[in-house]
């Protein structure tokens, strides 16, 4: 019933929206209701439909600018580039799949990394962004999660990493791979400092960057809904031959068994994570 | 050869080889001198040996690699290391027996020994999963490695998975973190680890136990981010592409040592290292001392840095470029 009359009012302001005179840019259709929605007023929102609460993936700058104090983040590493050691061609060749996700999205790579301030705490901040190629981890993304954990060490700064990513990329082979032992080969380093790490996961974080720094933060944080874990659902219905549980390595299944700290709405992640810098951080009190 | 898993390419080998055996047979029952006759076959084996073995593309090198005859981690074992102990458990859940671990000498020196365990028959394979661990094995493995360390044992992991298996139950009790958690901790472990790949290096699941001082590999296994198989799906959608996706992804030995992600390519006999067991473990045994002997010198903090930075290099980017033309004859465009 509820359904029905979603949909009605959905049709209803469909036809409203896209008025002459409104670029149509300013406008967007949600992929679960159907609703349209004002970009600006979803943009407040942090992303989330207003009517059904799905929830649109965030570039990085959108999550930066949630997360960091205002105007802080100083970017590191932001001239490093993926090259193509392997000479890989699909139906594309790598270099040029590389060259028009750069166009499109304006990022060089699916992290961006820097030094920024939260809440007054100078903080290392790593960033993943889905739309370059899945999220998917290179060579340029172990790099750059590498050198920041070495940042941090070299100014005893806690690290926070927001992760989203399909995983390895395939198209750097076995080097991306090695990237998971690269990360957390420095993670270890960091720890040894005893500083902090905080691992946040956004929908979804999957297979390698699950499989190495995404999972070992001192704690695990995730938005309500992420998908989380190591084989695609994909793959492992079609290993078993039978249907998933309803809410297969989500979030909520995912603390349930024991793997994920906390579930952090993104409208109170970064109150919630300066909380913790201040747990941690000051334990003697402000 | 026996009869069992003859691979396509293998069989006009196999085919001469057959030859000689009846001859044999033929001599031995009714007493005729075919001696001349059998070494001439025995030399036009040898040399289709040669022919067929020094040019196998990487699709062929992944059949040689998953040969059912091909030597698993407790071969190696049996003929590597005396006084072996098997250990089981995770301490925390059950024994995973996709991993095998123990403790045993490799030439009167106490290592410790993790390696993936294929099982050669149904019945095996039921039980050892394949290979294919659940989280409860990558835990297993490092709860054995700790003990290794405290004692200051030298550690040796096998690699041969087609990767760590992809079920619900796998999932529930958190493949990602069990993987991503032996990768952290074997970066802390104060003793010598060397990692031979043997098999199948599936990618997430032969990582977990694959950080190491040094990394050796069998000329014919090969080490992977993504099966051929599961490549070629997402690439084309058709799984049937994996001779391709296999040549793609760079994953043969030789290929893996020019990106220096390996650091030595074992030469296994000619016809692979099914074809002879224990000159295969012959080799690895010699790679492993001659690594071993150095690590052996170092401190405990020296073996921690020297693991970590080995990992450090790991990967190009524009500021550490490589130069991709050692591949370029093999492209197609
Ligand atoms: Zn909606």
């Amino acid at each position: 019933m509820a359904e029905k009359k979603s949909r009605k009012s959905s049709s209803q302001k469909a036809q409203q929206s896209p008025k002459k005179g409104f670029p149509a840019d300013l406008w967007l259709k949600c992929p679960k209701c159907g609703e349209t929605l004002f970009k600006k007023e979803l943009g407040r929102n942090f992303g989330i439909c207003e009517h059904c609460n799905y929830r649109f993936k965030l570039s990085s700058n959108e999550r930066i600018e949630m997360l960091a104090d205002e105007a802080t983040f100083k970017e590191i590493d932001a001239d490093l580039t993926p090259v193509d050691p392997l000479a890989f061609v699909d139906r594309l060749k790598y270099t040029d799949r590389l060259k028009q996700v750069q166009e499109k999205t304006g990022l060089t790579e699916a992290i961006r990394t820097g030094i920024a301030r939260m809440g007054g705490h100078d903080v290392a901040l790593g960033v993943m962004d889905f739309q370059f190629i899945g999220g998917s981890m290179g060579s340029v993304v172990g790099e750059k999660v590498t050198r920041l954990f070495e940042t941090a060490m070299e100014k005893k700064l806690p690290v926070l990493i927001v992760s989203t990513s399909g995983g390895a990329r395939m198209q750097e082979g076995i080097l991306s791979l090695m990237q998971m032992a690269k990360t957390n080969a420095v993670i270890a380093a960091h720890d040894e400092m005893g500083l902090l790490f905080l691992s946040i996961c956004m929908d979804p974080t999957m297979a390698g960057v699950m499989a190495s720094y995404a999972s070992i933060g001192d704690l695990n944080i995730a938005e309500p809904g992420a998908l989380m874990g190591f084989a695609g659902p994909r793959v492992i219905k079609e290993t078993i031959r039978q249907e998933l549980p309803e809410g297969f390595q989500r979030t909520e299944f995912m603390l349930e068994r024991g793997f994920v700290d906390l579930i952090c709405e993104r409208a109170e992640l970064r109150e919630k994570l300066i909380l913790l810098l201040d747990l941690f951080l000051k334990p003697k009190g402000k | 050869m026996a009869e069992f898993g003859v691979l396509d390419f293998e069989r006009p080998i196999y085919e001469v080889e057959q030859k000689v055996a009846e001859l044999k047979k033929m001599m031995e029952e009714e007493g005729l001198d075919l001696s001349q006759k059998i070494e001439e076959l025995e030399n036009r084996a040898d040399e289709l040996r040669r022919e067929i073995f020094s040019n196998l593309d990487p699709w062929q090198r992944v059949q040689v690699a998953r040969h059912p005859r091909r030597p698993y981690t407790y071969d190696f074992v049996k003929l590597m290391i005396t006084d072996f102990v098997e250990v089981h458990g995770d301490r925390l859940f059950a024994d995973d027996k996709a991993i095998l671990a123990g403790f045993g000498r490799l030439d009167g020196q106490t290592v410790c020994v993790v390696g993936h365990q294929k099982g050669r028959t149904t019945k095996e394979n039921l039980m050892r999963n394949f290979g294919s661990p659940h989280p409860e094995g990558f835990r297993k493995a490092l709860r054995i490695m700790r003990i290794a360390d405290k004692f200051n044992i030298p550690i040796l992991t096998f690699l041969d998975s087609a990767g760590a298996y992809p079920g619900i139950e796998a999932e529930e009790r958190g493949q990602a973190e069990a993987i991503a958690k032996n990768i952290k901790e074997m970066h802390n472990l104060g003793v010598p680890i060397i990692i031979n790949v043997i098999g199948e290096g599936g990618s997430g699941g032969a990582l977990g136990i694959g950080v190491g001082n040094v990394v050796l590999i069998l000329s014919n296994a090969y080490y992977s981010v993504i099966s051929p198989e599961g490549c070629a799906a997402i690439l084309w959608r058709d799984r049937a592409e994996a001779p391709e996706s296999s040549r793609i992804l760079r994953i043969t030995a030789r290929d893996l040592l020019k990106l220096g992600v390996v650091d030595e390519v074992v030469q296994e006999p000619l016809g692979g290292a099914h074809t002879d067991y224990e000159a295969s473990a012959k080799a690895l045994k010699e790679a492993i001392l001659g690594h071993l002997k150095p690590l052996m010198k170092m401190g405990r903090r020296k073996l921690i840095e020297h693991r970590r930075e080995h990992f450090r290099k790991m990967g190009y980017t524009s500021e550490n470029p490589f130069d991709n033309s050692v591949f370029v004859d093999t492209r197609t465009v």
